[in-house]
């Protein structure tokens, strides 16, 4: 808590390299008491296109595997693993949804969705799909910024 | 998406109509019958052990018609050719002792129908649970003198893919309690253990989630009674423990080695989930 307060004023303080300054480490993140995460990882807006663009792409994001978006009827297969993501911009606060995207276990226990901002703690971890193992820290399925770029396009997704 | 589960909502109902109990999920064109005379059971009542699931069903009624098709007779069946070559490796002497497996289990027709059925199973001499590939260079390195094959290599898939033959319609019925229990319970620990950066367990995907899709794939229960299974992906036979490597792989995570214990109490356990289910080994998958 202190830290990322202290990671603000940084921020704030020197706009100019705020992205990679203030980048709160996976390790660092605060997740409310039902997983909401109100602070930037990166100080930086996220870009709604990119998002997508991660979303949709089998090595990031790959989360149309296990959802279903009408807005990405563009990309083949998507699945039915986790609810359809229609409407989840209107459902889900920003905070919400940056809690849900790094660690979707903080809101919903022990859920079947990856957790894409966490880099120890696996079971047998290992390094990608190599089937060897790796060492912890893993670096993070995605980015701090690759996150705050899906959270501004799930936000994007107003209509059911 | 939405029609593959308007259409299990609708067998579904169908069926318990029909019936008068919701235990059969199949419409008509899910019967499986191999060369017009094998009748395979390919979804049934799950057995007790299996907490979580009702019904039972063979990876087969999860696949397209196409690919469905390939199981039905033998000379569609793109498996058979690795079972004639195995055929021929069971007739050959081999090793320092002159024999074959022919020299003492004559044919596999007469010898080893039902094996398939029970395994894996308790072997009481080596005190462990053993599989097919086991007995099969227990037989090479002690009996023929030869060396063991690999536990995935070609003439060991092609070879335990022979030895199913004799099976096929058979109900499975592995033993799991008595000395083997121990292992099915690591088995059991196995399966539910989320693995790797995307944490991830067997049960995740094949108990939580079959008949989903993940991406383009139409999820099963991941059963094994038709292993091993000829993939028109990589065009040859797959063993168990391969198959289990590949999907332990895909939860980024460190595998356990084909031939390990930890495979093989897997093995065991994810057998017994398909108590009941009729052995179709060698079957077609995508
Ligand atoms: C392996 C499956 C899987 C993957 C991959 C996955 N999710 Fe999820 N997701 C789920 C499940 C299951 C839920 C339902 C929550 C629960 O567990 O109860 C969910 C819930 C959600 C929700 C809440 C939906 C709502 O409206 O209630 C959002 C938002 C979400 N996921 C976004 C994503 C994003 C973005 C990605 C990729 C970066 C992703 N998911 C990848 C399985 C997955
Ligand atoms: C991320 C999802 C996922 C996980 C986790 C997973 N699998 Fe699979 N598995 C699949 C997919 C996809 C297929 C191919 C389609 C099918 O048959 O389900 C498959 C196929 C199989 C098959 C072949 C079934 C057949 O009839 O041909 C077996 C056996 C199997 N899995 C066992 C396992 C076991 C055992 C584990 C745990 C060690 C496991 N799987 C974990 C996704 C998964």
């Amino acid at each position: 808590m202190t830290r990322s307060a202290f990671l603000v004023a940084g921020a704030i303080a020197a706009a100019a390299t705020a992205a990679t300054a203030a980048e709160i480490k996976p390790g660092d993140v605060a997740y409310g008491e039902y997983g909401a995460v109100e602070q930037s990882l990166t100080g930086a807006p996220g870009d709604p296109e990119r998002g997508r663009e991660i979303m949709g792409t089998k090595s990031l994001g790959n989360c149309v595997s296990c959802h279903a978006v009408s807005d990405m009827s563009d990309i083949p297969f998507h699945g039915e693993v986790g609810p359809t993501l229609d409407g989840t911009g209107a459902r889900w606060s920003e905070a919400e949804l940056r809690g849900i995207v790094a660690n979707a276990k903080m809101t919903f226990p022990e859920s079947m969705m990856p957790s894409f901002y966490k880099t120890e703690g696996y079971i047998r971890p290992g390094d990608g799909f190599t089937g060897k193992a790796a060492e912890e820290p893993l670096p993070p399925l995605l980015t701090a910024q690759q996150i705050e770029d899906v959270v501004a396009y799930l936000k994007t997704l107003k209509e059911m | 998406m939405k029609t593959s589960s308007l259409r299990k909502t609708l067998g579904l109902s169908a069926a318990a109509l029909a019936m008068g109990c919701g235990a059969a999920l199949a419409d008509a064109d899910d019967n499986l019958v191999v060369n017009g005379e094998i009748e395979m059971v390919t979804q049934t009542e799950a057995p007790e052990h299996v907490e979580y699931l009702s019904t039972i069903r063979s990876g087969w009624t999860y696949r397209s018609d196409e690919t469905q098709q390939f199981q039905m007779d033998d000379f569609d069946n793109p498996a058979m050719i690795f079972v004639d070559e195995a055929r021929a490796s069971w007739n050959t002497a081999e090793g320092s002792e002159g024999k074959s497996c022919a020299s003492c289990h004559g044919t596999p027709e007469e010898s080893m129908k039902g094996l398939r059925a029970v395994m894996p199973k308790w072997n009481e001499e080596a005190g462990e649970v053993w599989t097919l590939e086991k007995y099969v260079n227990d037989c090479r390195e002690n009996r023929m003198g030869a060396d063991a094959w690999g536990w995935t290599s070609t003439p060991m898939r092609n070879m335990t893919a022979l030895i199913s033959v004799p099976s096929r319609g058979m109900p499975v019925n592995v033993a799991i309690d008595g000395p083997a229990r121990e292992t099915w319970e690591r088995g059991k620990e196995l399966y539910y253990t989320r693995t790797g950066q995307l944490e991830l367990s067997c049960a995740n995907c094949h108990e939580d989630n079959h008949d989903n899709f993940i991406r383009a794939d139409h999820l099963s229960q991941g059963q094994i009674n038709g292993f091993p299974t000829y993939r028109l992906k990589n065009a040859r036979l797959n063993s168990i423990h391969g198959r289990f490597k590949g999907c332990v792989r895909d939860t980024r995570a460190e595998t356990f080695s084909p031939g390990s214990d930890d495979f093989v109490a897997l093995q065991l356990y994810v057998a017994s989930r398909g108590n009941g289910l009729s052995v179709e080994a060698p079957a077609v998958r995508n």
